[in-house]
C-alpha cells in the first residue's frame, strides 16, 4: 500500500501543506473531542464518587470563547486555501496552449504543431502549460492528482487549467465527472519530458499541419476573410467588402461591445462571437455576422482560434 | 402499576387491530410506524445497492462485469439514500411521533394531511422502485446535465417525478411541523422551554418549505428539456449547463443540513438525560440550529469549486462554508460541556450519540477540507469527498437516528429492548462504520475518483480494506433489526419514564394512549430539569 502521492508540479508541494496544515488542525480538534468525552466518561461515570461541584452558572463566556477561537482558526484557513485557488486559477500570460477537447468516453489533444493524441498529453517540464478545454457532449472533468489539479470540461465553452510541471515522468490523468457509462475508461496518461525530448516527439509525431495553418485555411474555407480581411486585417469600404472588425491583435485585447461594457478578448470571447456573434457585439459595427453554431466542430473552431491568436498587426498584406 | 395493569390497558396500539384501523388512521403516532415501516425498507433497498457497489469494487476490473450495471448501482444507493431514507428518517418517524407528545398536544395540527404526506411517500417510493426494476438510471442522484437531459437512456423521467413526488411529501410534513409548532403548545410550553429536538425539527421543516419547491421546479425543467426538447440546461440548444447545478445545490446543500439538524436534535435530547443534567448552553445551541437553516441556503457554490464559475464567487461560497461549520462547532462543544460534571450512565442510546459526535466531528472537519479552495480542487470528485459527505450523513445522521430510536423505543412500543445487544451494536456500527469509510479518505487524497467501476491497481489495498469494513458495518445494522423485531413480542414491558428522562412525552403512558393525554399538561420546569446530581446519587 503506497500512501505517497508524487508531487510533479510546482503547486503540488503548496497544496500538500494546506492539507497537512488542515490534518494538523483536525488531529488536535479530534484529540480535544475524544480526549474530554473519554475524561468525561471516565471521570462523571454515574458510580463516580466524584466531587461534581456547583451547578454551572452563566456559559456564555466559554460560549463566546469557542464561538470566536474556532472563527479565528477557520478564517485563517480559509485565507491560505483562497490566496493559493487564486493562483491555481491565473495562467501566467506566457503559457504554452495546448488544447483539448473531451467527449464520451476519450481525450482528444491537439499541440499548436498539429500533432494529434488520444488519451494521452505529452508536454515539456519546466515551464507554464495551460490547457484550453472544452467538450463535445456531457460535462468531463480533467483531474491528474499528481499536479493536484482538476476542472471541469463543459460543453459549449472553454475552460481553462495551467500547471507547471517539475519532474518528468507518467502520471494518471482521470475523468472526474460522471460522463456515462464508460466514465471510468475516460482515462490516460500524462507524459511529462524535458524541453530537447519534448521537442523530439512533436517532432516525430508532426503528421499534420500546425494548428495555426490548418486555422488560416479555414478562416478561409468559412468565409471569414470575406469581411475580416486576409490576415484579419479587417474589412474596408476601399475594397467593397463589408466593413468588420479586424482580429490580428484582437487575442487579450480590451474590447468595447455595444452596451458599452469591456472585456478581454479571450477564447471563451472568440468562440462566442463566432459561435453567438449577437451575445456580445462589439460597438461600431453593423450585426452582419452570421452565427457559425452547428457548422464547425470542436476541434477546427480551436484551430480557427489558434489562427485568429497568431495573428499580429505586423501580418498586415 | 402492576405489569398486568399495562398489559390490559388501553394505548394507541391497542386501539383498532384491523387494516383500516392503520392504513386510515389520523394519529400521528401510527402515521409514525407506517413510516417506519417504509423507510426501514428503503434503508434496505440502499443498503442492498451499497453491498454490491462495495463488492464490485474489490478487485480493480470491478467484480461486476458492466460498467452500467454499476453506475445504476451507486445512483439508485444515492437515490434511495437521500430522499427515501436520509431526508423524511428522522423527521417523519421520531419527529411525527414526538412533535404533539413533547408539546403536550393532541395532534399534529393537520392530521390527515399527514397521512396524505406518507401516502405521497409511499406513491413516490412505488414510482422510484418501479424505475430500478424498469431498468435503472444511470446518471448519479445528482442528475447533471447535459448528461441527464439529452445522452442519458435510463428511466431519468420516472426517477426524476417520484423525487418531485416525494418533495411534496417533504412540504406536507415541513408545513405540518411549523404550524403545530407554533399553534399547539400547551399552556406554559414557551419558545425557550421547548426542547431543543422540536427547534431542529423548526429549523428543519423550515429549509423543507423554502428549499423543496426549488428542487421541484428544477426537476420538472430537466423533465421537459428531455422529453420535449426546450432548451435550459443543454448548452447545443441554447441552455446553460451549470445553471441546473446551481438550482440543484441550492436545494441539495440546505437537504445536507435537513438530514442533520433532527439528529444534532435526539443527541441534544438524549446527552442530557443519561448525564442527568441540563443542556449545556441551551440558548446557544437553539441559535446555532436557526443559524445553520439560514447559512445553509447560502453555500450550495461549494459544490462547484472546480465547475466554471468565477474566482469571486468561489471565494464567496469558501468563507461562507467556514461560517457554517462554526455553529455546529458551538453544539459539539456544548454536549461535551453537558457531559462535564455530569452522572453519565452508559445505555445503548448514549452510546450511539457519543458515537455520533465522534463521526460527526470527523465528517465536520473533513469538511473544512473541501470548503479550503486550493485544497478542494484536489479533493472534490474523488473518494474524499464520499468518506467526508458519508461521516456525516451515516456517521452523523444515521446514528443519530439509531440513538433517538432506541432512546424512544419503549415510548412507542411500550417495550424494553435488550440492552447488552443495543450495546454491542452501537460499538459494532461505530466500528464498522470507520473501517468502511476511513481508508476512502485516504484513497481520495491519492486520487481515486468516485463513480469508477474500475480502478488502477494501486488502490486496490485500501478498497479491500472499505468492502471488508463494510461487512461489519452490515453486521451492526442488521442486529438491531433483529433484536428491536424480539423485543417487540418479548420485551420486558417499559415504563412510562424508563431513563428518568425530562420532557412531556415521559409524563405519559409508555406506550400512549392515542388521546397522548388524559387532560392537557401545564409546563412549568425549563427544560432539561433534571434533578441537582446530589439527589439523582444513588447508593447501592
Amino acid at each position: 500500500m503506497n500512501l505517497w502521492l508524487p508531487q510533479a508540479t510546482t503547486d503540488a508541494a503548496e497544496v500538500d501543506y494546506l492539507i497537512i496544515a488542515l490534518v494538523l488542525v483536525s488531529c488536535a480538534i479530534l484529540a480535544l473531542v475524544f480526549g474530554l468525552i473519554l475524561l468525561y466518561m471516565i471521570k462523571y461515570r454515574a458510580g463516580s464518587g466524584v466531587d461534581r461541584g456547583a451547578p454551572p452558572e452563566k456559559t456564555w463566556r466559554l460560549e463566546i470563547a469557542w464561538t470566536v477561537a474556532t472563527l479565528l482558526i477557520f478564517f485563517g484557513l480559509f485565507v491560505w486555501g483562497a490566496d493559493l485557488y487564486v493562483r491555481l486559477f491565473q495562467p501566467p500570460p506566457d503559457a504554452l496552449h495546448i488544447y483539448v477537447v473531451g467527449k464520451q468516453w476519450m481525450w482528444k489533444v491537439e499541440h499548436q504543431g498539429g500533432q494529434h493524441e488520444i488519451n494521452s498529453l505529452h508536454l515539456p517540464i519546466g515551464r507554464p502549460i495551460q490547457l484550453v478545454m472544452t467538450s463535445e457532449d456531457v460535462i468531463h472533468d480533467f483531474s491528474v492528482p499528481a499536479f493536484r489539479i482538476k476542472h471541469d470540461v463543459l460543453p459549449g465553452r472553454y475552460e481553462a487549467l495551467w500547471f507547471q510541471v517539475e519532474k518528468p515522468g507518467t502520471y494518471h490523468l482521470f475523468c472526474t465527472q460522471l460522463c456515462g457509462t464508460g466514465h471510468a475508461s475516460m482515462t490516460g496518461d500524462i507524459v511529462a519530458m524535458p524541453a530537447p525530448e519534448y521537442e523530439l516527439w512533436l517532432a516525430q509525431n508532426g503528421a499534420g499541419e500546425p494548428m495555426v495553418a490548418e486555422g488560416r485555411i479555414l478562416f478561409m474555407r468559412y468565409g471569414c476573410s470575406g469581411c475580416h480581411g486576409g490576415n484579419g486585417a479587417g474589412g474596408s469600404q476601399s475594397v467593397g467588402a463589408v466593413r468588420a472588425p479586424a482580429l490580428a491583435g484582437l487575442y487579450g485585447s480590451p474590447v468595447t461591445l455595444v452596451d458599452g461594457t469591456i472585456v478581454t478578448a479571450d477564447e471563451r470571447y472568440i468562440r462566442d462571437c463566432v459561435l453567438m456573434p449577437e451575445k456580445r457585439r462589439v460597438a461600431g459595427y453593423p450585426p452582419l455576422m452570421p452565427s457559425f453554431t452547428g457548422q464547425i466542430n470542436e476541434e477546427n473552431l480551436l484551430r480557427i482560434i489558434a489562427y485568429i491568436k497568431s495573428l499580429t498587426p505586423e501580418m498586415q498584406p | 402499576m402492576s405489569v398486568t395493569d399495562l398489559h390490559t390497558e388501553k394505548s394507541y396500539l391497542t386501539d383498532g387491530f384491523t387494516l383500516r384501523s392503520w392504513l386510515l388512521t389520523t394519529d400521528h403516532k401510527r402515521i409514525a410506524l407506517l413510516y417506519l415501516g417504509s423507510i426501514t425498507l428503503f434503508f434496505f433497498v440502499g443498503g442492498l445497492a451499497a453491498a454490491l457497489i462495495r463488492y464490485n469494487l474489490i478487485v480493480p476490473e470491478g467484480m461486476i462485469g458492466s460498467a452500467e450495471t454499476y453506475n445504476k448501482l451507486f445512483t439508485m444507493h444515492g437515490v434511495v439514500m437521500v430522499w427515501f431514507f436520509l431526508i423524511p428518517a428522522i423527521p417523519v418517524t421520531l419527529g411525527n411521533f414526538l412533535v404533539p407528545l413533547m408539546l403536550g398536544a393532541r395532534d399534529l395540527a393537520f392530521p390527515r394531511l399527514n397521512l396524505a404526506s406518507w401516502y405521497l411517500f409511499v406513491l413516490a417510493g412505488i414510482v422510484a422502485l418501479y424505475s430500478v426494476v424498469a431498468g435503472g438510471v444511470d446518471t448519479g442522484w445528482t442528475f447533471y446535465t447535459p448528461l441527464t437531459s439529452a445522452y442519458s437512456k435510463g428511466h431519468v423521467v420516472a426517477t426524476v417525478v417520484a423525487i418531485f413526488i416525494a418533495g411534496f411529501s417533504s412540504i406536507a410534513t415541513g408545513l405540518n411541523f411549523i404550524i403545530t409548532i407554533h399553534q399547539l403548545r400547551a399552556p406554559g410550553m414557551t419558545w425557550y422551554k421547548m426542547p431543543v429536538f422540536l427547534w431542529s425539527l423548526y429549523a428543519t421543516s423550515v429549509i423543507l418549505v423554502l428549499a423543496t419547491p426549488v428542487l421541484a421546479m428544477t426537476l420538472l425543467l430537466l423533465a421537459f428539456e428531455r422529453i420535449f426538447h426546450i432548451g435550459v440546461f443543454d448548452p447545443a440548444i441554447g441552455g446553460d449547463p451549470l445553471l441546473f447545478q446551481h438550482l440543484f445545490w441550492f436545494y441539495s446543500h440546505p437537504a445536507v443540513y435537513v438530514m442533520i439538524l433532527p439528529g444534532f436534535g435526539v443527541i441534544s435530547e438524549i446527552v442530557p438525560a443519561f448525564s442527568s443534567k441540563t443542556l449545556f448552553g441551551y440558548k446557544f445551541v437553539v441559535w446555532a440550529s436557526i443559524s445553520i437553516a439560514v447559512i445553509s441556503f447560502l453555500v450550495w457554490g461549494h459544490h462547484m469549486f472546480v465547475a466554471g464559475t468565477s474566482l469571486y464567487s468561489a471565494l464567496v461560497f469558501s468563507i461562507l462554508s467556514f461560517m457554517v461549520a462554526v455553529p455546529s462547532a458551538i453544539k459539539v462543544f456544548n454536549w461535551i460541556g453537558t457531559m462535564h460534571n455530569g452522572f453519565i450512565r452508559f445505555d445503548a442510546p448514549m452510546l450511539y450519540a457519543i458515537g455520533f459526535i465522534g463521526l460527526f466531528t470527523m465528517g465536520g472537519l473533513t469538511g473544512l477540507f473541501v470548503a479550503a479552495l486550493a485544497a478542494d480542487v484536489h479533493l472534490t470528485q474523488t473518494y474524499f469527498v464520499v468518506a467526508h459527505f458519508h461521516y456525516v450523513m451515516v456517521g452523523g445522521m444515521v446514528s443519530a437516528f439509531f440513538a433517538g430510536l432506541h432512546f424512544w423505543w419503549p415510548k412507542i412500543t411500550g417495550r424494553l429492548y435488550p440492552e447488552m445487544w443495543g450495546r454491542a451494536g452501537a460499538v459494532i456500527m461505530f466500528l464498522g462504520f470507520n473501517l468502511t469509510f476511513f481508508p476512502q479518505f485516504l484513497l481520495g487524497y491519492l486520487g481515486m475518483p468516485r463513480r469508477y467501476h474500475s480502478y488502477p491497481p494501486e488502490f486496490q489495498v485500501l478498497n479491500v480494506l472499505s468492502s471488508a469494513g463494510a461487512t461489519v458495518l452490515a453486521v451492526g445494522y442488521l442486529l438491531p433489526l433483529a433484536y428491536l423485531t424480539w423485543s417487540l413480542l418479548y420485551g420486558k414491558r417499559a415504563s412510562a419514564n424508563p431513563w428518568n428522562a425530562t420532557g412531556l412525552e415521559w409524563k405519559t403512558q409508555s406506550p400512549p394512549l392515542t388521546e397522548n393525554f388524559i387532560s392537557t399538561p401545564v409546563v412549568t420546569d425549563p427544560p432539561y430539569h433534571y434533578p441537582r446530581p446530589e439527589v439523582a446519587q444513588h447508593h447501592d
